[in-house]
């Protein structure tokens, strides 16, 4: 990854580099387009926070699409019951989904292997069913996170062909930009080298002093705190939440596209965001020229991914990478 | 083409280490064989490549001309080699009868399974009291004598014994090899004793080999073995 | 009423035990929780509801929906596992290897069942009434189709059940699942009776597909919940435990009814989430859990 060898300093400059090469982009491309680039940004966010527990923590879960609704809940309900701005009820839902991410964590810590996937398994199937039941989460109906046009500042910037779609994909990939680069560097300090250690031999670590039960809370709460913003600006795109906006597809399409990244590569997680938002759009080529029928347009997306996903387990275990992870010997 | 188990140039890999190398014996029928080392001088490795759990970088090995090389052990259990392994290998889920059963499951001549399982009932007659305690109710010795009845139940011509003596208490020990020793001399059986435990082995051993790091550092009758002060010192240990 | 609950929890119970004794089975096994195992059922369940529409006659598709669905789990064994097994078992991947196999062979089977058959809802009828049974003028919402899903599902835990007990091949079953190696050294050719086992595990899920879609609707994900709640049973239980995943399915079985009647029905995972957690923070291998440590 290229961080690797960068000091925070740097590794800040690239991201701004990026960044405005990013926005910049965004003025010579399509409405469609855009509002991809965005969705890729949510999905990059969502799996670095599979990435983040998976591949330097240890753990799984089967139920992030769960906590990626708490940030979302927590994210419109701050916006339309407190009218908080949309930069503070993105963080509004980040606490949220932190402070419950804690909460699993703790009792993930104690739980291993298919233990850990059942029960954020379950998770995931149950706990947006509670929207359901509490009129302040607005029922089947959702709640409203419509955060209208771009302020005038930047429409005063851009000109007044800036459009919403492009106000979206502006903020997705500052959020993006500013998460990875935040846990890049955590990833670097002390704590990322204990979870790693936790990961590799929880014996060896807890013998040289590494608490691992409270790295893997730790890392529990951290992934979630970045779902939750991932939940969060999904919300935002969509423009409003509902209990079924996060279904159990949502957690186990995050987690593909962990894997397709490469479980231990953070940086992997724009390859796992791209091939999230592209492989529905080259099925949908596909299907048009297989005859449009309602039954492959339908499956074909679910095809390829879950072949995809089959042949990265057996042959790519390090993720679509074209460069060999030569490190791997000397971080593990 | 010899009988008994032939090895020649027998090279083994423990993960990246080379456990065993270019090691060559020959064991007739009927012989009693005591393969004695420490800890990590790959008697253990041995037996296991010889009995198809893991393979063999190098060399050849067989059975009554037979090579036994790249197969697994539940063929070699069918072309009679039996072994036992490290640790009392019993399966403590299971009753002891269920234990004793196993041995027998891929035989058909079920009215000899039912022979073979009274004989070893006989050898080790603490069993027959228990066939209906589950394995880990046992004591150490029992366990490891229901290991070695189980084998039996099989029917072998050789059987590999790895450390049958570990974590048992000096009385036990003497039991189970009286019974090792009677199981050479009144079913003929061609016995691989692999043991740290260098007193008790040579004890009933017709030959033994002192292996250390891998490599055989002398091969003879117990009584030469034990002449040789410098050996004595060095591996046996008294 | 309470006696209407209890009959309806108990119906859905016996289904839950049957995926969760399909679960543990492979489990036990391979160490591998199947995810693929609603995808396997759904399939040989598609495949029974295309033999009834030709015969016209359930319990002629009923047990070749279950033979489909054995040779499907030793189709699974041989072609994939073993493939998995042998691959991708190092680096960050290998622990979730398995889970992340299991869960891309459950979307390529149910994408494929959707291109076969549509994501319409069919209806695989049985010749049994889905309307409860009177009393005078008292209906229960138990019916004749509950009836016989609760039969059929008893009776086939009570084959296994004897299976694993009288049986040679069950106690080569278990032999392979507690210790491997030294079954093998006792002479079980472990790798086939690990095929066996999955093969068992296909016919149970291909039972509970087959019992439990008359009484409602056929689509390419219409098991995944009943998979989620097997999940949940074999997991209370133990997963190692063929007790424990029957146990563990009624109690979920009989919990979600009271929930659904009292409570209402939004809710009911979030109680199994809920008790899952309770019962594995208190045991973390489940109720029925074997405490031994394994040898990898």
């Amino acid at each position: 990854m290229h961080s690797r060898h960068l000091s925070p300093l740097s590794r800040a400059l690239l991201s701004l580099v990026v960044g405005v090469a990013l926005l910049a982009a965004s003025g010579f491309t399509g409405e469609l387009r855009n509002y991809q680039g965005a969705q890729v940004a949510v999905y990059l966010v969502a799996i670095a926070s599979i990435i983040l527990l998976t591949g330097y923590s240890g753990q799984i879960s089967l139920g992030h699409g769960a906590i990626m609704a708490i940030g979302g809940y927590g994210a419109a309900l701050s916006f339309t019951l407190w009218n908080f701005p949309f930069e503070i009820a993105l963080l509004f839902g980040v606490l949220v989904g932190t402070v419950g991410g804690f909460i699993l964590g703790v009792a993930a810590a104690r739980l291993s292997g298919p233990y850990l996937a059942g029960t954020t398994l379950a998770l995931a199937v149950g706990l947006p069913s509670i929207a359901d039941q509490f009129h302040l989460l607005g029922g089947e109906q959702g709640l409203n996170f419509d955060i209208g046009d771009p302020p005038r500042w930047v429409v005063r910037l851009e000109g007044s062909d800036f459009t919403q779609y492009k106000w979206f994909f502006w903020i997705a990939t500052v959020v993006a930009l500013i998460a990875l680069w935040a846990i890049t560097n955590l990833l670097h300090s002390s704590y990322g080298r204990n979870w790693r250690a936790g990961r590799n031999n929880s014996v060896a670590a807890g013998l040289a002093g590494i608490n691992v039960a409270k790295g893997k809370v730790l890392a529990f709460t951290v992934s979630s705190a970045l779902a939750s913003l991932a939940g969060a600006l999904f919300a935002l795109l969509l423009g409003l939440v509902t209990p079924t906006a996060f279904p159990l597809s949502l957690s186990f399409a995050i987690v593909t596209g962990a894997v397709l990244a490469g479980v231990g590569n953070l940086a992997g997680s724009i390859v796992g965001g791209v091939v999230l938002v592209a492989i529905p759009e080259i099925s949908g080529a596909l299907t048009t020229h297989l005859g449009d029928s309602q039954k492959v347009s339908a499956n074909l997306p679910g095809l390829v991914m879950s072949a995809l996903l089959i042949l990265v387990v057996l042959f790519m275990p390090n993720g679509l990478r074209i460069r060999k992870f030569k490190r791997a010997k000397k971080t593990t | 083409m010899k009988s008994g188990l032939e090895v020649q140039d027998f090279s083994v890999d423990y993960g990246a280490i080379r456990a065993i190398r270019d090691l060559s014996f020959h064991i007739v029928p009927g012989e009693l064989v005591a393969v004695i080392g420490s800890n990590g001088s790959g008697k253990s490795t041995l037996i296991r490549a010889l009995s198809g759990l893991i393979a063999p970088k190098q060399g050849s090995a067989s059975w009554n001309g037979i090579s036994i090389l790249g197969k697994k052990p539940e063929d070699l259990v069918r072309q009679g080699i039996v072994h036992v392994s490290e640790g009392k290998s019993v399966i403590p889920e299971l009753t002891v009868s269920e234990n004793l059963a196993l041995g027998g499951l891929w035989r058909k001549d079920k009215l000899d399974v039912a022979i073979a399982t009274q004989e070893s009932l006989a050898i080790f007659p603490v069993l027959a009291s228990r066939l209906n305690q589950r394995a880990d109710s046992l004591s150490g010795g029992e366990r490891q004598m229901l290991a070695i009845a189980r084998a039996l139940i099989s029917r072998p011509q050789l059987l590999l014994l790895d450390e049958p003596s570990l974590g048992l208490a000096p009385l036990i020990i003497e039991q189970i090899f009286v019974a090792i020793s009677h199981l050479q001399n009144q079913f003929g059986l061609t016995v691989l004793l692999v043991e740290q435990n260098a007193v008790s082995a040579l004890k009933i051993a017709d030959r033994g080999l002192i292996l250390n790091l891998g490599e055989l550092v002398k091969a003879g009758t117990p009584a030469d073995l034990i002449a040789d002060p410098e050996l004595r010192t060095a591996y046996l240990g008294f | 009423m309470f006696i209407d609950t209890l009959l309806i929890g108990i119906s859905s119970g016996a289904i839950y035990s049957l995926m969760a004794l399909a679960l543990v089975l492979v489990w036990r096994s391979t160490r591998v929780v199947n995810f693929a195992q609603s995808g396997q059922a759904v399939l040989s369940t598609y495949i029974g509801y295309e033999i009834s529409v030709s015969t016209h006659n359930y319990w002629i598709s009923l047990p070749l929906a279950i033979l489909v669905g054995a040779i499907l789990g030793s189709l699974v064994d041989l072609l994939f596992m073993r493939l998995l097994m042998g691959r991708a078992n190092s680096g960050p991947i290998a622990e979730i290897a398995p889970v992340i196999a299991t869960l891309g062979l459950l979307g390529l089977i149910q994408s494929f069942v959707g291109l076969i058959w549509g994501n319409a809802f069919l209806h695989y009828a049985s010749p049994l009434s889905g309307k409860g049974f009177s009393f005078g003028t008292h209906t229960i919402p138990f019916s004749p189709q509950n009836l016989f899903i609760v039969v059929a599902s008893a009776v086939v835990l009570a084959i296994f059940g004897a299976i694993f007990k009288y049986t040679d091949l069950g106690l080569a079953l278990r032999a392979s699942s507690f210790q491997p190696e030294i079954a093998q050294l006792a002479g079980v050719r472990v790798s086939r009776v690990r095929n066996i086992g999955w093969a068992f595990a296909g016919s149970a899920g291909a039972v509970a597909g087959a019992v439990i879609t008359p009484t409602s609707t056929l689509s390419p994900n219409s098991l995944d919940l009943l998979f989620v709640s097997g999940f949940i049973a074999a997991v209370i239980g133990g997963l190692d435990s063929l007790v424990g995943a029957v146990i563990g399915g009624l109690v979920l079985g009989v919990g979600f009814a009271f929930i659904l009647q009292y409570i209402g029905g939004s809710v009911t995972f979030l109680v199994g989430f809920i008790i899952l957690m309770a019962v594995l923070l208190a045991r973390p291998r489940g109720i029925f859990g074997h405490k031994v440590n394994r040898r990898a």
